[in-house]
């Protein structure tokens, strides 16, 4: 199969994926208890604002209807108008997704750094101290939430030491890259975690393959057999484990943000939360489901091109 | 390598004996039993009230009367943490016991029966794993409103979906042994074979699983604590304690470590029992 | 039975292999000791969990990742067991070369096979890249693969079974080695391959004028290809010798059994032999002979000690207290 049938054939699968995920968006706010009109106008609002509330989202409509406008309206681009922000989701959003891509790029990458060579170091000293101790630290490291290794590096590096800015973005890509490294390496500390645990095991199913064992058996040099026999074949487990784990990353990039205070799309999420900015949680809500299944997407075409079973299926 | 014949349900007490051996196992053991009794007994722990305001102490750093400190309305820290051990604990159960028990017998009809359902049910989790679980968590909780209750709710909702697939996939597995084709061949009732003799034997990794799921639940339900989305303050609860704290982080530092230092341990307790309880039930070996 | 005269290339002394597993010791390879000699074709029986894999791959220097490896693996008067693994790789492949039992499982799935026979030679000749290249389809040819110079850019699940098994033969053998190690090769393969398969090592055998070793769990293989054979029970032989003398009488009560086994001897409507019980597991042998729980002949002195691996006749060695004396398989 070429890769463009196959892109072609993966991109058909989301559709019905997709229409599952607008329905769960739309039901969210209608199926729940609690009346969003109530919620949006507050405690002290008169019936009558809360018919206009009620009138300007449509809730006066039947369901089906509702969910008819919903859907076209997305797809035509329209995620209404937040009401926090007074303009249209969209923008808001467009204005606040490179902040968000950027952050998780940026900790895709220091989790790689982080998790892939020290998972090598274990696997290969398997049982033995080095192995002990880097499983011993990460697994400290998995229990801890990220908003509180977040909070001890604002204040250790960022207060207290003044390394790094206590929060802001910067203008320039090396700006950005010294701005965003804290809230980065926050997620990439706990995100690695995970995938350090799971590389490990990975790599050493692949140290005990038999295609190594033969390997072995051929007398190649030891850099070959780690080069291109473990190596490029535990990349492919790693590419999976980034993409699986990519909706960790994005959780833990919306308490970052949070904690660090990066004008991104999680932080939004809170604020449009707290001021009970339905339309701009749900433009919020998709774009993330979007950005997730794109990674899912890149996930596949990557694995196809590296692996050649996949290739000809 | 061997065929020796396995029986998944029947444990091996040796292997109990071996477990007890593992300084991890033993170590998620002592943590989470001593976390239980805080959690039940935590009066009988604390040193003083945990509510009891004291504006002549406050922000006081850690000494003898007060070994973790005061907070800012001078009430002693080490008491609100030893309180909040009876919530988050509760946490770790009533944020995945629900998930669980739905997504066994979904996933379990859904495995037996396939068909149509399954189809249905495989779009569904394709949906949910693709939103980012926090983020899905959170609209649900901002549709029902902030506090503990909708927490639970909310991560329910969105957490019986990963208990739900797991179940499927094993109970499919386990169809394919023979005591499941012997008892369909037996006659006995759906019901019958999918309870007594599927559920028993394929229930394992979801125990493991719920292990794990129980540290998340702790990680999970203070995050939304901190960000005020979970327990509301006065209650003590780690989450919202290190917000207390984090506006004097530099000059209070105890008041948001100390908490925190409990996330971790708790969490590390679960997830090394999980390790142990997994190598304990895993098949061979 | 002449080739016990040339001189061995390969000889095993008191061979030991010890994994460890939760703090315990587990001995996978007991006191092994046999030779091979240039040509020869060894066989290597035994059920599963024997050792006689794991013997193999301590020959191999495979096993020594896994657990310790003790005794003395000679090889052209070279002790592989201490031997560092710089040093152990011009051996590995180029000398002596191994295949497995799972074609499925010991290609590398990303790497094409014409890279997975080239860089074989990289290792271990001179050749030029044209050279190498030329090689591998010469090895291609050789093992019986249709259209070599096409194949090479192929990927090893675009191969069947049996030809994957080929083309493993034609990795393992590119450099030319003097001795194969060859682990279970036709176990995994449908019945009708098996016989081209182990018909392509035998000739190859020849035509290089190699040793083989065959680890098999099948006395019928073993009577079609093999000059002399080593029987294992739970780590240790227990019975060696020329083929044909081990095959005509058996002497260790396991042999018996294991023959008893090969349905292919028995008269129609005989109900299929089996030895009763199971191998015992590694972490609790017994303490005296380790087949004594199955076997049909103990005597007391087998439960109190171990027989040692002694001299029988001028070729036949067997570890038991009670041996099998006449040639119909009974006991004395």
């Amino acid at each position: 199969m070429s890769s463009l049938t196959y892109i072609l054939k993966r991109l058909l699968l989301m559709i019905p994926t997709f229409f599952l995920v607008m329905v769960i968006i739309f039901l969210l706010v209608r199926l729940l208890p609690g009346d969003p009109a109530i919620a949006m106008a507050g405690d002290r609002a008169s019936d009558a604002d809360i018919a206009a509330i009620r009138e300007r989202l449509g809730l006066t409509e039947p369901m089906l209807v509702q969910f008819w406008l919903f859907l076209s309206n997305t797809l035509h681009g329209d995620l209404g108008r937040s009401i926090l922000m007074r303009t249209d989701v969209i923008d808001v959003i467009a204005d606040r997704l490179p902040i968000t891509v950027f952050l998780t790029l940026y900790s895709v990458v220091l989790s790689l750094l982080i998790a892939g060579p020290l998972a090598f170091v274990a696997a290969l000293n398997r049982g033995r101290w080095p192995d002990a101790v880097i499983r011993t630290v990460f697994q400290i490291g998995l229990s801890m939430p990220v908003f509180y290794i977040g909070l001890v590096l604002l204040t250790f590096l960022a207060a207290q030491l003044r390394l790094f800015p206590v929060g802001g973005y910067g203008d320039t890509f090396g700006e950005r890259l010294y701005h965003l490294f804290l809230p980065s390496i926050t997620v990439a500390l706990y995100t690695s975690a995970i995938i350090m645990r799971n590389l490990r095991s990975a790599i050493i199913e692949v140290l005990d393959a038999e295609y190594v064992q033969f390997a072995r058996a051929k007398g190649l040099p030891a850099r070959l057999i780690l080069g291109r026999h473990v190596l490029r074949n535990a990349l492919i487990s790693t590419v999976t484990l980034l993409g699986l784990s990519i909706g960790n990353l994005m959780s833990g990039t919306l308490v970052t943000e949070t904690v660090f205070a990066v004008p991104g799309m999680g932080r939004l999420m809170l604020e449009a939360i707290f001021a009970r900015d339905y339309p701009l949680i749900q433009g919020l809500t998709l774009t993330f489901a979007v950005l997730v299944s794109l990674v899912f997407l890149l996930t596949d075409l990557f694995q196809s091109r590296l692996d050649p079973r996949m290739r000809l299926q | 390598m061997s065929d020796a014949t396995y029986n998944p349900v029947a444990q091996n007490p040796s292997k109990w004996r071996q477990a007890l051996r593992k300084p991890g196992f033993v170590a998620g053991l002592m943590i989470i039993g001593f976390s239980i009794l805080l959690a039940v007994f935590p009066g009988a722990f604390a040193p003083y009230d945990p509510n009891a305001i004291d504006y002549l102490a406050v922000r006081q750093p850690p000494s003898w009367a007060h070994p973790f400190g005061t907070d800012l309305l001078g009430r002693d820290s080490l008491s609100r943490v030893i309180w909040a051990y009876q919530v988050n604990m509760q946490m770790a159960v009533f944020a995945t016991v629900f998930a669980l028990l739905i997504g066994v017998v979904i996933g379990a009809l859904v495995g037996y029966y396939r068909g149509i359902a399954d189809l249905i049910f495989g779009r569904v989790v394709d949906a949910v794993i693709t939103f980012p679980f926090l983020v899905l968590v959170i609209a649900v909780v901002a549709v029902l409103g902030p506090g503990l209750i909708n927490m639970y709710i909310a991560i329910t909702v969105v957490g019986w979906v990963y208990y739900a697939r797991l179940m499927r996939a094993e109970v499919i597995a386990q169809m394919g042994n023979d005591y499941a084709a012997a008892g369909i061949v037996m006659g006995y009732s759906d019901r019958r074979i999918i309870f007594r003799h599927l559920l028993p034997n394929a229930i394992t990794p979801v125990i493991v699983y719920w292990m794990t799921d129980m540290a998340l639940a702790i990680l999970l339900g203070s995050s939304l604590g901190y960000l005020g989305l979970g327990a509301q303050p006065p209650q003590a609860e780690w989450g919202v304690l290190i917000a207390e704290g984090r506006n004097f982080i530099s000059t209070a530092w105890w008041l948001s470590l100390m908490p925190g230092i409990a996330i971790v341990l708790t969490g590390l307790g679960f997830s090394l029992l999980g390790d142990g309880l997994a190598d304990l039930l895993r098949p061979r070996g | 039975m002449g080739m016990n005269n040339k001189t061995p290339i390969l000889e095993i002394e008191a061979l030991n292999t010890t994994f460890y597993r939760n703090g315990q010791a587990l001995p996978a390879v007991r006191e092994v000791s046999f030779s091979v000699a240039r040509g020869e074709v060894l066989g290597l029986v035994g059920e599963s969990g024997s050792g006689k894999s794991v013997t193999l791959r301590s020959i191999m220097g495979l096993a020594r990742r896994y657990g310790d490896v003790s005794g003395q693996v000679r090889w052209q008067g070279r002790d592989l067991v201490p031997m560092p693994d710089r040093e152990l790789r011009l051996i590995q492949g180029r000398e002596i070369a191994m295949i497995f039992q799972e074609p499925m499982t010991s290609l590398n799935p990303l790497l094409t096979i014409g890279l997975q026979i080239e860089e074989n030679l990289l290792a271990h000749t001179n050749l030029s890249r044209a050279a190498r290249r030329d090689r591998a389809i010469e090895m291609l040819d050789l093992v019986g693969i249709p259209s070599a110079a096409q194949r090479l850019k192929d990927y090893p699940h675009q191969f069947s079974g049996g030809m994957r098994q080929r083309v493993m033969i034609a990795i393992a053998l590119a450099a030319n080695p003097k001795l194969l190690l060859a682990d279970e090769p036709t176990t995994a393969l449908d019945v009708t391959i098996q016989a081209q398969i182990l018909d392509l090592i035998l000739r190859l055998a020849e035509e290089m004028e190699m040793g083989v070793v065959l680890v098999t769990h099948d006395l019928g293989v073993v009577a079609q290809t093999c000059d002399n054979v080593s029987v294992m029970y739970a780590g240790r032989i227990v019975e060696q010798g020329p083929v044909r003398n081990v095959l005509r009488e058996p002497r260790h009560p396991y042999t018996v059994g294991l023959m008893r086994s090969v349905p292919e001897n028995l008269p129609p409507r005989t109900p299929l032999y089996s030895i009763q019980g199971v191998p015992p597991s590694l972490d609790t042998l017994p303490s005296g002979c380790a087949f004594a729980p199955r076997c049909s002949a103990c005597v007391e002195a087998c439960v109190q000690g171990r027989p040692d691996l002694s001299r029988v006749t001028d070729t036949r060695h067997v570890a038991c207290f009670n041996p099998v004396i006449d040639a119909k398989g009974n006991a004395a």
